[in-house]
């Protein structure tokens, strides 16, 4: 089953093994031989000009896929608010829905959450399904796993969208498994495959890596978990037209809930670990004073990050040590690195060179930093930043 | 008690590199290790039997023949014994074929009081096997455990949460992820790496050991496929934004907003 | 023949490599500014069953082999030399002359610990006036009924101060010379043994390398280790196989160097290019490299000789005096090859090439070395 190499045709023209992004291919005796590395991706089967590789059929269970339609969001609401990402999510799905030719509708569960379904609507849910109750006033995986897993089979959606929250990653893989069907984490993208009508789930791997498109070809619902922040929020708009709310009854009982939840607590930001940080602003010797920092505290804040510091910000006492990054200091690798008024000595790259994306502002055009940024600003800081945190809130 | 962890061998995702002129995975020379969560997840297993000797922790896992390695350095770290599900015919699996492997595997082991499995595997980072496998053996689960309390047969965790965390309450048999900020991990000793390659600690079950229809395993067993692969674009060189500063700012927000950065 | 590490052996290997990451590398700085015996490490490798990896489990240790010892201190001196030598003067000078030369009740009551952690071990054969010509002891022992009374005093004792089980060699004899040397098993808190000086050192300044004086020291009978007048043949052979201890840490040290080096040049850029560019450098960087792939190849086969029973003499002094030129030199090009920051405490560079040096002389000097492999040839 799966990808394979017909001996007889193989001519030997290795074509393949730099296909194969994954190594999966090793020649011997000059034939190619698929090893242990092979993940089915096809791409070997593309690249060989002889035939001599095939994608064999599967003998899985079949399903009647063209039942199931429309487009479905889980809302995900805490405490009664509806969690950004759902919005996110009616964004995305309504232009899935508009490319399939389907409907576009939202699923809430909780208790007395109906006035979160305006909301839903002025998103542009076309359709928004609730159930209600007090055993899903709190999230539990059994609760909504059952409410959930009852409502697809009843009306069978062809798509099912979560936000890749820890409620979302809880509750989808969990529904999938339910329901029989296949689950895709952590969109990046989502398309529809213009022939198959299918959903195309593009999304990150070996730690973003390298990016795998996914498809579920025969199963229904095509579930997949988007992380929030990814899609663009869906317009606040009036009523459509023909928005219709449908109850469903559920019957969860207490019995049906196998853990209690005790307690929950809300916990404020924790002690600084520049490493674990995606996003770090970091101040240097340009910030010429210690309340420097103060203005990349604010521009961190907003993007959801933590303050790095030079070394020379570090000796001249303006910052913590822990926030050190450098030769003497911390690795860090944040997916974007902004280095303000450092100069970039071979010490301080050395601890954030393998950043995603670094953004350098410093205004000597000859500062060293420039040369590992992806994009560098020459400037004044002090004008710059306030600059960039004037312009993010606009923007947001 | 019995507690059955399940884990991976991964690649060192922090290790790998892209070939710049091919475009793809640069494989060779990637240590492989045990995944962090995992391990987290075995880390507070062997806790549990620190404080309760009479403990059996079992380590599993589907893989390569060479994926006895993490089963090894379990063993070496303190479980029991180990488990490799190993077959050409678990392959190509997507998680719900793995979970199904998995779980069938758990119940051939029988009786079990707790699975602990980490959240999800650094180079898959979906995070579904450890649910599904809940679900296909119809236990309960607790996913993203930050902190474990077993006290007097009562089991208590901590759940975290985006913005802090659920005491939640449970009892056995039930599943829990973990996260890697549960624990610090033990090394393994070296009394215990001895041990594990001396005497005979790890089992391997192909397909044949399990009673599992072939349509649930594998590729066969795989709702997901995987249509294409490719490496996402490099970067080049840096780019000096031009014009005032009012421009540059503008132009770097928008860019660094296209790129989902901020 | 085959070159490839078993599967344990890499296990091993692996374990101390991602230890020193984890534990040993952080903190090797500030030991050495501090100039600390890095106790918590100790206590960390305890933990983990790494203070008796060569010891036999029925004496409480891992029961690995000589190899496996030998590749926990390399992977360790990577790092820090001085957690390398800490482990190595345990193993090799403290636990195994019990191991090889003790009674049963000797290795119940003083192996056993050591062999587990719980006791640190150091080795007490240099005097002021006796190094290489080791020969020369001035300590005297002396039978008195049930006990002996030592008195005299040793010099540059590692693990001098933190350890609680001293392999000690004093005088029975004094008119039979060497053949009148005995070793004894010494405990830390024996009345009249105190701790003297605590030498301040160029390198491996964690390293607690100490005086130890002996005052009248009353040492019962059955610590006398092995038998009267065989001292000097223990202690010959003890450091017969420390070196192999002292070979890896050298080998480590060049690795660890090397490492450093090759990140540096390839980050470092002069004349607009990496100074790895350079084909000077890389030539240099090429002669480093061949050196420490020879000292390797020694340390592994003194090593696996032991481990495996077969004479090891020679082969030992070979490793020991290779891979400590090796260190030294290395070390010595990996600074110049860090240019300005290389001679700075910024960079781990100058405290390796600090610590290199030692290696050339404690536990045999080169010339000691020298001498061992020309008496196997021209014997």
């Amino acid at each position: 089953m799966g990808i394979k190499i017909l001996q007889d045709e193989c001519v030997g023209c290795t074509l393949c093994v730099g296909a194969c992004p994954f190594d999966a291919i090793d020649m011997i005796d000059s034939k190619a031989v698929m090893n242990d590395n092979c993940t089915n991706c096809g791409a070997c089967v593309d690249a060989c000009n002889f035939g001599a590789i095939i994608k064999e059929e599967s003998q899985m269970k079949q399903m009647d896929i063209t039942q199931y339609k429309d487009v479905w969001v889980f809302a995900e609401q805490r405490d009664g608010q509806l969690m950004d990402v759902a919005a996110e999510l009616l964004g995305e799905g309504r232009r899935l829905a508009e490319e399939v030719g389907c409907e576009l509708s939202a699923v809430l569960l909780g208790e007395d959450v109906r006035d979160l379904t305006d909301e839903l609507f002025a998103y542009g849910a076309d359709k928004v399904y609730i159930s209600e109750g007090e055993h899903l006033k709190q999230y539990t995986t059994d609760g909504y796993t059952k409410v959930l897993s009852k409502m697809v089979e009843e009306y069978k959606p062809e798509i099912v969208l979560f936000g890749a929250t820890h409620i979302g990653r809880d509750l989808a893989p969990r529904v999938a498994a339910r329901v029989d069907t296949g689950l895709t984490a952590d969109c990046t993208k989502l398309e529809i495959d213009p022939e198959e009508k299918g959903l195309m789930q593009t999304r990150p791997a070996f730690g973003g890596n390298i990016m795998a498109t996914i498809i579920c070809p025969k199963h229904r619902p095509q579930m997949a978990t988007v992380r929030p922040g990814v899609m663009e929020r869906a317009e606040k708009s009036g009523k459509r037209e023909d928005q219709e709310l449908i109850e469903f009854k559920n019957d969860v009982t207490e019995e049906d809930i196998r853990i209690k939840i005790l307690d929950v607590v809300k916990a404020g930001k924790a002690s600084v670990n520049i490493v674990d940080s995606e996003v770090i602003v970091s101040g240097g010797r340009g910030l010429e004073k210690p309340e420097g920092f103060e203005l990349l505290q604010t521009l961190a804040d907003k993007l959801g990050g933590v303050v790095g510091a030079s070394r020379a910000a570090v000796e001249s006492e303006w910052i913590d040590h822990d926030h050190q990054v450098g030769q003497t200091g911390k690795t860090v690798r944040p997916e974007l690195y902004i280095a303000c008024g450092i100069s970039g000595s071979v010490q301080h790259r050395a601890g954030m060179a393998e950043s995603g994306q670094i953004v350098a502002v410093n205004n000597d055009p000859e500062a060293p930093i420039f040369s590992v940024a992806d994009y560098g600003i020459v400037g004044d800081l002090n004008d710059v930043i306030p600059k960039m945190i004037k312009a993010y809130r606009e923007k947001v | 008690m019995k507690i059955i962890v399940c884990i991976k061998q991964v690649p060192d995702t922090n290790e790998v590199k892209i070939d710049p002129v091919k475009g793809t995975l640069i494989r060779e020379g990637v240590p492989s290790i045990l995944n962090p969560d995992d391990k987290a997840a075995l880390e507070e297993a062997l806790r549990v039997k620190d404080q309760h000797p009479d403990t059996h922790i079992t380590v599993m896992t589907m893989g390569p023949p060479q994926a006895e390695e993490v089963l090894i350095e379990g063993v070496a770290m303190g479980a029991d014994e180990g488990i490799l599900l190993s077959d050409r015919a678990f392959s190509g699996a997507d998680t719900w074929a793995t979970s199904n492997t998995l779980a069938k595997a758990i119940e051939k082991i029988g009786r079990y009081d707790i699975i602990f499995c980490g959240r999800q595997a650094i180079d898959g980072d979906t995070a579904q096997v450890g649910p599904q496998i809940g679900e296909r053996l119809g236990i309960p689960q607790v996913s993203y455990v930050e902190k474990f309390y077993l006290e007097e047969g009562k089991i208590r965790v901590h759940r975290a949460l985006e913005d802090g965390y659920e005491v939640i309450e449970g009892q056995s048999p039930i599943l829990l992820t973990t996260i890697k900020e549960l624990n610090e991990a033990r090394y393994p000793s070296i009394p215990g790496i001895m041990r594990a390659y001396r005497e005979d600690c790890i089992k391997v079950w192909t397909y044949e050991d399990l009673d599992i229809p072939s349509t649930d395993i594998g590729l066969d067993g795989s709702p997901t496929q995987v249509k294409r692969s490719f490496t996402p674009e490099q970067k080049g060189a840096g780019e000096m934004l031009e014009g005032t500063t009012d421009e540059k700012v503008g132009s770097l927000v928008q860019k660094l907003q296209e790129k989902n950065l901020i | 023949m085959n070159f490839n590490l078993s599967k344990e052996h890499k296990m091993i290997q692996k374990t101390f490599a991602s230890f020193t990451k984890n534990e040993v590398e952080p903190i090797a700085a500030e030991v050495d500014e501090n100039e600390r015996f890095p106790s918590e490490t100790v206590e960390k490798m305890k933990r983990f069953g790494m203070m008796g990896i060569a010891v036999p489990r029925e004496y409480g240790g891992a029961g690995a082999d000589e190899l496996a010892y030998a590749l926990a201190v390399e992977e360790l001196s990577k790092a820090c030399a001085t957690t390398g030598v800490i482990l190595s003067a345990h193993s090799s000078l403290g636990c195994w002359p019990i191991l090889k030369f003790g009674t049963e009740a000797q290795k119940e009551k003083y192996l056993k610990p050591m062999a587990s952690g719980e006791k640190l071990g150091a080795f007490g054969l240099t005097e002021p006036n006796a190094g290489t010509d080791a020969a020369s002891q001035q300590t005297v022992a002396v039978l008195e009924g049930d006990h002996y009374r030592i008195n005299g005093s040793k010099i540059f004792i590692t693990n001098g101060g933190e350890a609680d089980t001293y392999i000690i060699f004093a005088m029975t004899e004094p008119s039979k010379g060497l053949k009148g040397i005995t070793a004894f098993i010494v405990e830390s808190d024996t009345p009249g043994f105190t701790i003297g000086k605590k030498e301040k050192k160029l390198g491996i300044k964690g390293s607690a390398t100490t005086e130890l004086v002996f005052k009248n020291m009353m040492i019962p009978k059955e610590n006398l280790l092995g038998k009267e007048g065989k001292g000097f043949k223990i202690a010959m052979q003890t450091l017969d196989g420390g070196r192999i201890g002292i070979a890896a840490q050298a080998l480590g040290i060049a690795e660890g160097a090397m490492e450093k080096t090759v990140q540096y040049v390839k980050e470092r850029e002069q004349f607009n290019r990496p100074i790895g560019k350079f084909q000077g450098l890389q030539f240099m960087m090429a002669d480093m490299e061949t050196q420490i792939q020879a000292a390797k190849l020694m340390v592994y086969q003194a090593a696996a000789a032991k481990a495996e029973g077969k004479p090891y003499g020679k082969l030992a002094a070979m490793a020991k005096l290779y891979a400590s030129e090796t260190a030294m030199e290395v070390t010595t090009k990996a600074v110049q090859l860090h240019g300005g920051y290389g001679y700075t405490s910024d960079y781990p560079i100058e405290r390796m090439m600090r610590d290199a040096k030692i290696t050339e002389i404690y536990e045999g000097t080169s010339e000691v070395q020298k001498m061992v492999v020309a008496a196997d040839i021209l014997r």
